[in-house]
C-alpha cells in the first residue's frame, strides 16, 4: 500500500466514549459508499500534523454491512508518539482524514463449530464488527471482555444490543478477572479462540491454550504494536543510495518514508509481513518488535520489518 | 471487444469454433521470449488497451453466447461440476457482485444492474435473461449465486476460504478446464490443489504465490497467464471425461496439426472479496489453432521455438508428449530462424 491508494474522508461523529476512549465516525469526502469488508478488518488512518504525518492501523467497529461511514475506537497512548494524540487533540467534527482501503488479518474462521472472543480494553473494538457477522449465522459465541472499571467499558451498550447474555464483562477494579484456563478447558472440539487486547493479555491466552492442548490454527489473536520509542540511529537506503536519520520518537518506516523512498505495507503493526526488509549490513544489533519473523529469522540477522522495528547500531544497510 | 456474437459455433462434436481475424490479434499469446520456464508472473490486473483482452476486469467476446452454452451442456450430464460448501455462501454473494457490477459498467450495451438498497435488478441481453432479486437471501435467486453469475460468464471460477495461513479450495464453477476437477480439488489447500505441477515446488513458486496471495487486497486484483495445448477447439477437457478426448490426442500428425492443435491459454484473475475475505480465482480460457497462430509470422516462429525446447517435465505434464514433435513439424517452415522482437504483441 502506498499513499497513492487512499480514500478521503470527514469525521462527522465524535465521542468520548470512556476517559481514554474516543470513537470516531468517518463518511467519504466524495459522497456514496466505502469499500465493504469484513469483520476484523481495520484500516490504516494517515494523519497530516503540522511537522510530521501519522499512519495508524485501526479496527473497523462499524457493521460490515453499513458502508455509508466507518467508525473506529481510538484510545490516548501514555506513551504515544503523536498518532492518538493527534486524533484526540486536533481532530474535530469535520476534520478531514485519509485512510486506506480495510485489510483483514483477524478474521472469523468460517469453519468453526464456536468462536470464543476475549477482548481487553480498547482490543474490543474488531469484536464489535465481528459481532454483526455472528449475528447473520449460527455458529456459538461468547464474548469475554475484561475493562479496567465500569466507566472504562467502552461500547458497552452496543455489546449488550448485540451479543445480550453471551457477553460478559470483567471490571478489574472488582478483581474480576477472566479464568481464562477454565474458559479453555471446558470448550466442544472445533471451538477457536479469539484474543485481542494488552501484550500481557494476549500471552497468557496463547500459553494457556497451548498448555490445554489447542491446535495452533485455533488460536486467534491481534497485537497493533505501536512502534516503540528508541534510541535514534542511521540507516543507508543502498539502493536508492540516501542515508536516513531515525530519531527516537519516529519509525524507522516513518523516516524512509519522510526521505521519499516507498515501502510498501498493510498494517504498520508488525503483523503482516508485508513491509519487510532485507537487512544488507548491520554493524550492531536490530531490534525487533515485530509479530511476524520467527526465531530463525531473527537468528539469522537479514531482514528487519521497519514498522515497528529498529536498530542500535553504528551502521544500518538496508536492501531499498 | 464489440463483435459480434457467434451464438452457433461449438466446442464439441463437430468443433464449429473458430477465431474471427480481430480474435486472433487479441489472443493473449503467454511467451514473450523464445523460451519457456514457469515464473511467479504475477501482475497487477489494471485495464489493458482498449480491445485487448485485459481492457476490463472480465473479457466478454465474440464467443460469449456459444461459451455460455456450452456450459449449460456440461452441467445437464454432471451437475457437479458447480459445488460450494455452506460456509462461501457469503463469498459467492461477493463474486456475483463482483462479475455483475464489473459486467454491467464495461459493456453497459449488453448488461445492466440497478441496485436499490438489497433490492437488485440483472439484465443480461446477450441471453436475454432479466432478473430481480434481494441481494443476500438466495431463495430468491433460481440457482446458488456462483452456480446463477458463472452461467453468465467466461471461463471458470473458484472461491478460496482464507483461514489458518492458507487458501481452502471450497466452492467453485469448473466446465472450461485443462484437465483438472473441481470435485477432486473441493477442500484441498493452495498447495494440494497444486500438487501435481511438475518443477514449480521445487522453485518454491508455490510458497511464493501463496504469501503473495494471503496478502491480496481489496481493489487489487491480480492476474497472470497460463497455457497448455488441447486438440480441437473443446473447452471441457475434464478427467470425468477424458475417455471423450483423451484419444484424440493420438490423432494428431504433422499435417492435420494445423487445424487439429490449439494453443490454449488461461487469463487467471485473482480478487479478494470483501465481506468473506475469501480470493476469486478466474480461470478464461482462450483457444487458438496452429493455423491460426501462423496468420501471425512473429508468433509462429516463437511458439515453433518454444515447443522445440520445451523441457521434457513440461512435455509431460501439460500431456503434449504424443504430439508435439508433430506440432513443431507442422510449424517449422514458418520458422525461417529470423529473430523475433521481445514481448507477446504481434509485431
Amino acid at each position: 500500500m502506498t499513499d497513492a491508494e487512499i480514500i478521503a474522508v470527514e469525521v462527522i461523529g465524535i465521542e468520548q466514549v470512556t476517559p481514554l476512549i474516543k470513537h470516531f465516525t468517518l463518511a467519504p469526502l466524495a459522497g456514496g459508499s466505502l469499500p465493504a469488508f469484513s469483520g476484523g478488518s481495520h484500516i490504516i488512518v494517515v494523519m497530516r500534523g503540522a511537522s510530521r504525518v501519522h499512519r495508524n492501523p485501526y479496527s473497523l467497529l462499524s457493521a460490515p454491512h453499513e458502508l455509508g461511514s466507518y467508525e473506529i475506537g481510538v484510545r490516548r497512548m501514555e506513551e504515544s508518539r503523536g498518532g492518538s494524540h493527534f486524533m484526540h487533540d486536533a481532530v474535530r467534527l469535520g476534520s478531514r482524514l485519509e485512510i486506506a482501503h480495510p485489510v483483514n488479518l483477524f478474521g472469523l474462521d468460517k469453519i468453526a463449530r464456536k468462536h470464543v472472543l476475549i477482548a481487553g480494553g480498547i482490543g474490543i473494538t474488531p469484536f464489535l464488527a465481528h459481532l454483526e457477522d455472528l449475528n447473520y449465522g449460527t455458529v456459538p459465541y461468547e464474548l469475554h471482555y475484561s475493562v479496567r472499571s465500569p466507566e472504562h467499558a467502552a461500547f458497552i451498550e452496543r455489546l449488550r444490543r448485540r451479543a445480550g447474555d453471551r457477553l460478559r464483562v470483567y471490571h478489574d477494579s472488582e478483581a474480576q478477572a477472566i479464568d481464562v484456563e477454565a474458559l479453555l478447558m471446558m470448550q466442544p472440539l472445533g471451538t477457536h479462540v479469539y484474543v485481542c487486547g494488552p501484550a500481557g493479555m494476549i500471552k497468557h491466552v496463547i500459553a494457556t491454550a497451548k498448555s490445554a492442548g489447542w491446535p495452533d490454527s485455533h488460536i486467534h489473536w491481534e497485537q497493533f504494536s505501536a512502534p516503540p520509542v528508541g534510541e535514534a540511529f542511521d540507516a543507508f537506503l543502498a539502493r536508492s543510495n540516501v542515508t536516513v536519520h531515525v530519531p527516537p520518537d519516529r519509525s524507522l518506516l516513518e523516516s524512509i518514508e519522510a526521505a521519499g523512498v516507498e515501502v510498501p505495507y498493510l498494517c504498520r503493526g508488525g503483523v503482516c509481513g508485508f513491509c519487510r526488509t532485507r537487512v544488507v549490513e548491520v554493524d550492531g544489533e536490530l531490534i525487533h518488535n515485530d509479530h511476524f519473523l520467527s526465531d530463525a529469522d531473527r537468528s539469522q540477522g537479514r531482514s528487519i520489518m521497519p514498522c515497528v522495528s529498529r536498530a542500535r547500531c553504528r551502521s544500518l544497510v538496508l536492501d531499498l | 471487444m464489440s463483435a459480434a456474437f457467434k451464438p452457433h459455433e461449438t466446442f464439441r462434436d463437430d468443433f464449429t469454433f473458430r477465431n474471427s481475424p480481430e480474435a486472433i490479434r487479441r489472443f493473449p499469446l503467454p511467451f514473450p521470449e523464445d523460451d519457456y520456464m514457469y515464473s511467479v508472473n504475477i501482475e497487477p490486473h489494471l485495464p489493458g488497451p482498449p480491445g485487448s483482452v485485459t481492457e476490463f476486469a472480465f473479457d466478454v467476446d465474440e464467443h460469449y453466447i456459444a461459451e455460455c452454452r456450452e456450459r449449460e451442456i456440461v452441467l445437464a450430464a454432471e451437475p457437479l461440476r458447480f459445488q460450494a460448501l455452506p460456509h462461501m455462501m457469503s463469498a459467492q454473494w461477493d463474486c456475483l457482485e463482483l462479475i455483475m457490477e464489473s459486467l454491467a459498467r464495461d459493456y453497459p450495451g449488453h448488461f445492466s444492474l440497478s441496485r436499490r438498497g438489497n433490492q437488485w435488478h440483472w439484465i443480461n441481453r446477450p441471453l436475454d435473461i432479466e432478473q430481480r432479486f434481494t441481494f443476500g437471501d438466495a431463495a430468491t435467486l433460481p440457482r446458488q449465486p456462483l452456480d446463477y453469475v458463472a452461467r453468465q460468464a467466461q471461463g471458470d471460477f473458484v472461491l478460496m476460504d482464507q483461514r489458518d495461513g492458507d487458501l481452502w479450495t471450497e466452492a467453485g464453477m469448473v466446465t472450461t478446464q485443462a484437465d483438472w476437477s473441481l470435485d477432486f480439488d473441493m477442500g484441498m489447500t493452495f498447495k494440494e490443489w497444486h500438487g501435481p505441477v511438475p518443477l514449480a515446488h521445487e522453485l518454491q513458486v508455490f510458497d511464493r504465490a501463496l504469501k503473495f496471495l494471503l496478502n491480496l487486497r481489496l481493489g487489487k486484483p491480480v492476474r497472470r497467464l497460463n497455457w497448455t495445448m488441447t486438440v480441437n477447439p473443446r473447452l471441457d477437457t475434464s478427467p470425468e471425461n477424458y475417455p471423450a478426448w483423451g484419444k484424440d490426442r493420438a490423432s494428431v500428425t504433422a499435417q492435420n496439426a494445423g487445424d487439429r492443435v490449439h494453443l490454449r491459454v488461461e487469463l487467471q484473475g485473482l480478487w479478494r472479496l470483501p465481506r468473506s475475505n475469501a480470493v476469486v480465482f478466474g480461470i478464461r480460457c482462450y483457444l487458438l489453432s496452429m493455423r491460426e497462430l501462423a496468420t501471425v509470422p512473429k508468433w509462429a516462429r516463437r511458439v515453433h521455438r518454444v515447443l522445440k525446447n520445451l523441457h521434457p517435465a513440461l512435455v509431460d505434464y501439460k500431456g503434449l508428449a504424443r504430439y508435439r514433435d508433430a506440432v513443431v513439424e507442422w510449424l517449422a517452415p514458418f520458422d525461417d530462424g529470423t529473430p523475433t522482437t521481445s514481448g507477446c504483441a504481434p509485431e
